[in-house]
């Protein structure tokens, strides 16, 4: 890894002269399912009557979700008659105005199953940088003004590297590493790159098998380095972020479409219902603490909040179970179905179904209850539908369709 | 037909996405690699760091250009590319046409790169009202001798300046080697035949299947001429190849005979009996009758699961040329072309299009021999039924490539 260093060292001071000092705020929402991939954040808030502030029109279909960075709002497109047009669009948080747009051409496959898009991976950013993947493996790093920084076509380079149903994992960056998983049936792999660069840290093989999850990261503790958790057919396996080494492996299955969720150091992962783990501090296997079946998560994945877990299974029922035992504690049907993962601040869950109908869940309530709902005005045209999982920042929260990003507040 | 591979699983020497798999990937921490690679282009990194401080904004940046061109593999050159990026970008619109031309020269990656700088130098041109050079622009989307992606990118950036004046330039795409120009002029021929009375637009929709290629369109423009009484022979439009020789099955149990090397690959001799999966297998002949070339196993060997075969034909070309052979399939496959492999994919049952494979490759004047070996595996669920791929010759712009020998096996 030596030879990296003088490169990146310079990179890295190119960076800091040529680069705004922006860091990472206190409420942004930097990647899929927000700050930590927990689905929550602490200081938001998730208004009860929800109403549309602003609406944006968008270039191009994606399920990817809206990020929030430093008042400004990403979120990736595709355009064209194959998707192969790729987009990256940044909006004024405030007012919806949209700052600046970049447009990629595809480099690798653009097939996705038709529900799917190739714009499906949400981006993630470290505050100064966004870095967004479409399902193609082109990838691109930005700065928040949109200064182009690296392109990798990660197709060809390893050209067996795609999934003919669409790629969807989004990527996470922990200090200067992205890490991506493009793990599918023939050419699997996970990456660590370099932020500055774009170029491989590591490389790691991985299970030759269709995986839709993202990786996650987890600390021991509040004074370690985040580590990231790759999830697969086989299990979930810890690897330090910038070595790629292997740290610790849970190897009893795991499902390759709902990700896991970490809070107070335990990790909840999908896993023919949801198992709870204990990391060792010696890199040992993990302690499974419970296996409930109770829990299905479907494609969906789940978020711990005010002490309980909370997933939506196929039928659009929420369960909210205990976390310290898996036992579901109370189930409420809300309108489905989903295709995104619920979100959650304070005691309010919100959960967004494919029709577009937002719903506020007070999680309070004795068998949970929904309080607000607000219908989004999708094109009846076209039958788009709402796949994203929904960011949060301050009050707001940002929900996109096909063709329009909102912002919805008090 | 009757004759050996002996040089099977060498390159074919192309530089298609696929072709590029059969070779190793290199090891992302063999240092000396990189630094092979990186510090020559460390006079031209600092050079463009100069530059980019003291952007000559009347004259395009060739270190920089050349810098972004030569992007390769695994990001190697990212370090110098994104000083050069920004040197470009500072440039200005005065480098437009010099962007343009190194555009196509390196990867698709490379031309990512450039594609992002015409994007941000005619944004930034457009806010500050500066003039842009579009007259060269469109005199570079004339010349069909520029490459591909460079004249889409041209395109591209005449109609993110001047949308109007892209529209206007528009018809005279349609019969442009470059797939992507064309579709714009077909639409309209398309849009204008909707208006047309039955006559009318019975030229316009004839017209429009000349200049066709997109299969979207090439549907909707068939289902008219149809709708009117005009024939139309879609695998003679595509190119498909239908008259095959399939061999099979051998075995695929634990999907193990995608890489186990059946008789098949070593040697073509139609007349030959080999033990296959369970039985004796020989060569038959067999002719798909789907108008989009769909070779479907199951016609000739039954329903099987866990089951290999092949199939083997003759393309006859004229004249020595470059051609791509598209392929669409969702079951596990692999191509040789004159006994050369030319790519092989393994998975199973996550969909099939048209096209879904481009492989980029050369024919020599004569016969061609086309080897697909097609796998199924065990699922067992009413989706995983399909065994089957679909093959078409082609040029770059997706016009079909007819064997001379086009009905023969």
């Amino acid at each position: 890894m030596s030879h990296f260093r003088p490169l990146s060292t310079l990179a890295l001071t190119l960076g800091m002269l040529t680069l705004p000092s922006f860091v990472s705020l206190a409420g942004d929402w930097p990647q899929f399912r927000g700050p930590d991939s927990t689905g929550t954040a602490a200081d938001a808030k998730i208004p009860d009557q929800p109403k549309i502030d602003w609406s944006a029109p968008l270039p191009g279909r994606g399920l990817s979700s809206p990020i929030v960075v430093a008042g400004k709002v990403f979120v990736t497109c595709a355009s064209g008659p194959k998707q192969e047009r790729l987009h990256l669009l940044c909006f004024n948080a405030a007012d919806g105005a949209r700052i600046w747009e970049r447009e990629l051409q595809a480099t690798g496959r653009t097939m996705t199953q038709g529900k799917n898009s190739v714009a499906a991976c949400t981006p993630c950013s470290d505050g100064r940088r966004v870095f967004a993947i479409w399902s193609s493996n082109d990838m691109a790093s930005f700065d928040l003004d949109g200064n182009l920084l690296w392109v990798r076509g990660l197709t060809v380079d390893y050209p067996n590297a795609s999934n003919s149903l669409g790629m969807a994992s989004s990527p996470i960056v922990i200090g200067e590493t992205v890490v991506t998983m493009i793990e599918n049936d023939s050419e699997s792999y996970s990456l660590g790159l370099d932020a500055n660069t774009g170029r491989n840290m590591w490389k790691l093989e991985r299970p030759k098998a269709a995986n839709w999850t993202s990786p996650v990261p987890w600390r021991a503790d509040a004074k370690s380095p985040p580590v990231a958790l790759l999830q697969s057919t086989k299990g979930l396996l810890a690897v330090d972020a910038t070595s790629g080494s292997r740290l610790w492996e849970f190897a009893q299955g795991a499902s390759t479409m709902s990700s896991s969720v970490v809070a107070s150091g335990i990790i909840y992962t999908p896993a023919s219902g949801v198992v709870a783990l204990s990391p060792n501090a010696n890199n040992a296997p993990p302690a499974e603490l419970w296996h409930s079946k109770q829990i299905n998560p479907n494609t969906i994945s789940p978020l711990v909040l005010d002490g309980r877990l909370f997933s939506i299974n196929g039928a659009g029922v929420i369960t909210a179970a205990d976390t310290k035992t898996g036992s579901a504690q109370w189930k409420l049907r809300v309108a489905g179905p989903f295709s995104g993962s619920p979100v959650g601040a304070g005691s309010r869950l919100l959960v967004v179904n494919e029709k577009g109908l937002a719903q506020v869940v007070d999680i309070t309530a004795p068998s949970g209850a929904v309080l607000g709902k607000l219908q989004l005005p999708l094109n009846q045209e076209t039958k788009e539908l709402v796949l994203c999982t929904p960011a949060l920042e301050g009050s707001h929260i940002y929900v996109r369709s096909d063709s329009a990003l909102w912002r919805l507040g008090d | 037909m009757h004759f050996r591979m002996p040089w099977l699983f060498t390159s074919a020497g192309t530089r298609s996405i696929e072709t590029r798999a059969i070779r190793p990937v290199e090891n992302p921490r063999d240092g000396a690699h990189d630094m092979r690679f990186i510090l020559p282009r460390m006079k031209h990194f600092l050079a463009i760091l100069l530059l980019a401080s003291t952007a000559n904004l009347h004259s395009a940046p060739t270190d920089a250009l050349n810098t972004l061109a030569a992007v390769g593999r695994e990001g190697a050159g990212n370090e110098a590319a994104g000083a050069a990026w920004k040197a470009v970008v500072q440039a200005g619109p005065s480098g437009l046409p010099a962007l343009l031309a190194e555009t196509g020269k390196g990867s698709a990656v490379a031309d990512n790169w450039l594609r992002l700088a015409g994007d941000v130098i005619v944004a930034n041109a457009l806010r500050a009202k500066q003039p842009l050079p579009l007259a060269e622009v469109e005199a570079f989307i004339a010349d069909t001798s520029h490459t591909a992606p460079a004249r889409r990118l041209a395109f591209d950036l005449l109609q993110q300046a001047d949308r109007a004046r892209a529209d206007a330039l528009q018809p005279s795409l349609i019969q442009d080697p470059v797939q992507e120009l064309r579709r714009g002029a077909v639409q309209r021929i398309i849009d204008a035949a909707k208006t047309q009375t039955a006559d009318g637009a019975k030229g316009d929709y004839l017209r429009a299947l000349d200049a066709v290629r997109d299969e979207d369109q090439t549907k909707l423009v068939t289902a008219e001429l149809r709708k009117l009484g005009v024939p139309v022979d879609l695998p003679r439009h595509f190119g498909f190849l239908t008259k095959w020789n399939v061999i099979g099955p051998f075995d695929n149990t634990e999907r193990k005979g995608f890489d186990t090397v059946y008789p098949p690959e070593k040697e073509i001799r139609l007349d030959a009996a080999y033990d296959g999966k369970g039985a004796q297998v020989k060569w038959t002949p067999f002719e798909s009758s789907d108008e989009y070339g769909k070779l479907d196993f199951n016609k000739p060997f039954g329903m099987q699961k866990e089951a290999t075969a092949y199939a083997v034909t003759t393309f006859d070309s004229p004249v020595e040329r470059d051609a791509e052979l598209r392929l669409g399939g969702k079951n596990a496959w692999k191509v040789w072309l004159n006994g050369a492999f030319l790519f092989g994919r393994d998975e199973y049952h996550r969909g099939q299009q048209m096209d879904q494979y481009k492989l980029k490759c050369h024919l020599k004047k004569g016969a061609n021999t086309i080897l697909v070996k097609c796998c199924q595996n065990e699922q067992k669920e009413n989706w995983t039924v399909e065994w089957e791929f679909q093959l078409r010759m082609c040029d770059g712009a997706g016009t079909a490539i007819l064997s001379a020998n086009a009905g023969t096996k």
